[in-house]
C-alpha cells in the first residue's frame, strides 16, 4: 500500500502546549509539511516571537532563534545577511509584528530583505491574557478592551500588510485563512510559494494566515472558525494583496 | 558631525626603524580593528560622537568580504548583530551614551543565549540626550548588567587611538572564547582624537561554533535561545554564567601602573581620563612628589589584583560623579584612604585639577 500522508519530518512527535481549537498547531504542521515538500529541512533556520509561540522551536526539527519581543526581522536579517545560502523564516503573532515590532517588520520589507515572514493574525495577545492587539476588531472584547474596542480611544484594526504591500522591497503578499479545509489547502499553497520566492531570490514575502483563538475569544472551536469566516474576514479579506 | 573624506584624514607618518605608522581616529582605529579581527557584520544607528566609525564601516566593509547594514534604529541593530552571530558571524555594532542605553534589551538577549558579539559605546554626556562633549558616566551600566537580570559584559576602556586599534581584536577573542558580549568603553575624546597608529597584525583566534545556526544538515537542530520555563532549568542557566564570570574575573584582569613602588598617593583613572592623570604623574615626579597610577584596561572584570598591596592614598578621577570609585572602594576594603575628583556633563577635570587636589592630601 502506498503511504500518501505521514508525521512531517520537521515537526517533532510531542504534544503542544497550545488550546485547544488554537490555529498555531495547523500552522507550524503545515510549515513543516511545506519545509518538507522543498527539501529544505537541512537548510532551514527559523526565528520564533515572543507570543503563544515563543517555544516554537520546541515542536520544529531544524535550527532556530529566538528572537526578543518583535526583534525576529531584525534577528532574521542578521542571520540571512551572514549565511544567504540558508532558508530563513519568521514565525510572527500579530503584537509582535505589528505593534511592538511594527519599526523592525517595515524596514526589513523596505530593504526588501529576501525573507519570508509568517504573520498569525487571531486578534488578539493570547500569551499573557486576551489583551487588545494591533488587530482587535471594532466592538471586540478582550481583557484591556472590556466594553469592546472603541475607536475613539482605542483606533482602529491595523492592516500591516496592506500597508506593507506599499513598498517597492515587498515581492508577495498574501492573507490566508485557517478557518476551513479549503482554506487551509489554499493556505499550504501560500507557504510554499513564500518559500520559493526566497529561494529563487524575489525579495521579501510574508503571509497573513487569520487564526482562532477560542479562548480569548470566548467561542468554541467551532464557533471561532465561523467568526473567521463571517467576521474576521470581513475586515481582513482573504487573497493575493500583493 | 563633519566628517572629512577618508583619504584626508590617513597620512603616513614617516618612523625611522618601525613600522610605517598612519594617522587615525580613535573611531576609524576600533573599525579598523574589527575589520582585522575577522568582524564581517556590522549593524550601526547614527549618533554623535561615534558617527566615524559607521562611516568606516560603509567604506570598509562590503569590499573586505563583510555585511554592513545601516539600521533602522538601535534597537535593530543589536538584534541584527543577535542574528549575525547566532549565525556563527564575528559580529559588531557601535552608538553612544543614549543610543546605547536602547541596546540594553538586545545585550541581555545576547548575554542569555550565551552568543559572542561586540558593543562599542563612544560615551557623552548624560543623563537623558545630554551633550556631545566626552563623558564616563556609563560606566555603571556598562559593568553591572546594564539590561535585565544576572549577567555580565566584558568592558575594555582603550586609553589611545593604538589601543582602541588593539583592545577592538582582544574584545573579539574573548567574546569568542567565553561566548559573551564584550563591550569597548571608549569617549568621545578617544573616539574623535588623532593619533599615530602603527597597524600591528591582529591575531584574531575565531573558535569553532558547533552551536551556531548553520542548518542542520549532518548534525540534530540547534537553538538559540535565552528562555527557560521549565522549573531549574533558568537556574541552571544562571550558575553556568556565574561559573564562566567567576573564571573570566580570575583570569582576565588588565591593568598598567606607574611608579607604584614608592608612591604615597596612586592616582586611579580610565580611558582618556588616565591620559590627563598620566600627565599630572609625571609633572608631579619632576617636582619630588611620589605620585603614582594605576590604569584599570578591563573594566569589568575589574582588576582587584592592581590594588592588593594598598598604598597609603588613592585619588580616583573620572569624567563622572564617582562611578569607578565604587570598585576603587571595593577593591581596597578600607585598607586605604580613597579621595575621589570627578566632573561630568562635559567637564574634563584638567591636569592641572588634579595636581591641585594631589598637593592637598598628599601630606594630610
Amino acid at each position: 500500500m502506498d503511504r500518501i500522508y505521514s508525521h512531517p519530518q520537521s515537526l517533532r512527535d510531542v504534544p503542544t502546549h497550545y488550546c485547544p481549537g488554537c490555529g498555531h498547531g495547523l500552522a507550524h504542521r503545515l510549515i513543516a509539511e511545506a519545509v518538507d515538500e522543498l527539501s529544505l529541512r537541512e537548510q532551514v533556520i527559523a526565528v520564533a516571537p515572543v507570543g503563544c509561540a515563543v517555544i516554537a522551536y520546541d515542536y520544529w526539527d531544524f535550527d532556530c532563534s529566538e528572537a526578543a519581543h518583535g526583534r525576529a526581522l531584525a534577528v532574521a536579517t542578521g542571520i540571512k545577511r551572514v549565511r544567504p545560502q540558508n532558508i530563513v523564516f519568521t514565525y510572527q503573532g500579530d503584537g509582535d509584528l505589528a505593534a511592538i515590532g511594527t519599526n523592525e517588520t517595515i524596514h526589513a520589507a523596505n530593504r526588501g530583505e529576501n525573507l519570508t515572514v509568517f504573520f498569525i493574525n487571531n486578534a488578539v495577545y493570547g500569551m499573557t491574557g486576551g489583551q487588545m492587539a494591533p488587530t482587535t476588531l471594532l466592538n471586540q472584547k478582550t481583557s484591556t478592551t472590556p466594553e469592546g474596542r472603541n475607536a475613539q480611544f482605542q483606533g482602529y484594526p491595523l492592516k500591516i500588510s496592506e500597508m506593507l504591500a506599499l513598498l517597492p522591497g515587498v515581492k508577495y503578499i498574501e492573507r490566508v485563512s485557517l478557518g476551513s479545509a479549503q482554506d487551509i489547502t489554499k493556505t499550504k499553497k501560500a507557504i510554499k510559494k513564500a518559500f520559493t520566492n526566497q529561494i529563487e531570490g524575489v525579495g521579501f514575502s510574508l503571509v497573513e494566515m487569520l487564526s482562532p483563538c477560542p479562548t480569548y475569544w470566548g467561542l468554541s472551536p467551532c464557533e471561532s472558525l465561523d467568526w473567521i469566516k463571517n467576521i474576521m474576514a470581513k475586515e481582513f479579506p482573504l487573497g493575493v494583496i500583493k | 558631525m563633519r566628517c572629512a573624506p577618508l583619504c584626508a584624514r590617513i597620512a603616513v607618518l614617516r618612523c625611522t626603524n618601525k613600522m610605517p605608522k598612519i594617522l587615525m581616529s580613535g573611531n576609524d582605529a576600533i573599525a579598523e580593528g574589527a575589520l582585522r579581527a575577522g568582524c564581517s557584520f556590522y549593524a550601526g544607528y547614527p549618533i554623535t560622537p561615534q558617527n566615524e566609525l559607521t562611516a568606516y564601516m560603509a567604506n570598509n566593509m562590503q569590499k573586505r568580504g563583510g555585511v554592513f547594514i545601516q539600521a533602522e534604529a538601535e534597537v535593530a541593530a543589536i538584534n541584527m548583530v543577535f542574528g549575525a552571530s547566532a549565525a556563527g558571524a564575528r559580529s559588531m555594532t557601535s552608538s553612544s551614551s543614549p543610543g546605547i542605553s536602547l541596546k540594553q534589551e538586545g545585550i541581555s538577549y545576547i548575554a542569555g543565549a550565551e552568543l559572542p558579539a561586540v558593543i562599542v559605546n563612544i560615551m557623552r554626556g548624560g543623563p537623558g540626550l545630554g551633550n556631545i562633549a566626552p563623558s564616563q558616566s556609563d560606566y555603571f551600566q556598562a559593568t553591572r548588567s546594564g539590561g535585565h537580570g544576572d549577567y555580565h559584559c566584558i568592558v575594555l576602556a582603550p586609553a589611545s587611538v593604538q589601543e582602541g586599534y588593539d583592545l577592538t581584536c582582544l574584545a573579539f577573542n574573548l567574546a569568542d572564547k567565553y561566548r559573551a558580549p564584550a563591550i569597548i568603553l571608549g569617549d568621545g575624546m578617544l573616539g574623535q582624537m588623532m593619533e599615530p597608529l602603527e597597524l600591528k597584525n591582529q591575531s584574531p583566534k575565531p573558535k569553532a561554533k558547533p552551536w551556531a545556526l548553520t542548518g542542520c544538515a549532518g548534525r540534530k537542530a540547534n537553538v538559540v535561545k535565552s528562555f527557560y520555563l521549565k522549573e531549574g532549568d533558568l537556574e541552571k542557566l544562571n550558575l553556568k554564567l556565574q561559573k564562566k564570570y567567576k573564571e573570566i574575573t580570575a583570569k582576565e584582569q588588565r591593568w598598567e601602573e606607574l611608579f607604584l613602588d614608592d608612591a604615597r598617593v596612586v592616582l586611579v583613572a580610565y580611558g582618556s581620563m588616565a591620559r590627563i592623570a598620566r600627565a599630572a604623574v609625571k609633572t608631579l615626579r619632576g617636582k619630588g612628589r611620589r605620585v603614582g597610577l594605576v590604569r584599570p584596561i578591563s573594566l569589568w572584570p575589574f582588576p582587584k589584583k592592581a590594588f592588593t598591596r594598598p598604598k597609603n592614598k588613592y585619588l580616583v578621577v573620572e569624567m563622572s560623579y564617582g562611578q569607578m570609585l565604587e570598585d576603587v572602594q571595593l577593591a581596597l576594603c578600607g585598607k586605604a584612604k580613597v579621595e575621589f575628583l570627578g566632573r561630568s556633563g562635559g567637564g574634563v577635570p584638567s591636569e592641572e585639577e588634579i595636581i591641585l587636589k594631589i598637593n592637598k592630601i598628599y601630606n594630610g
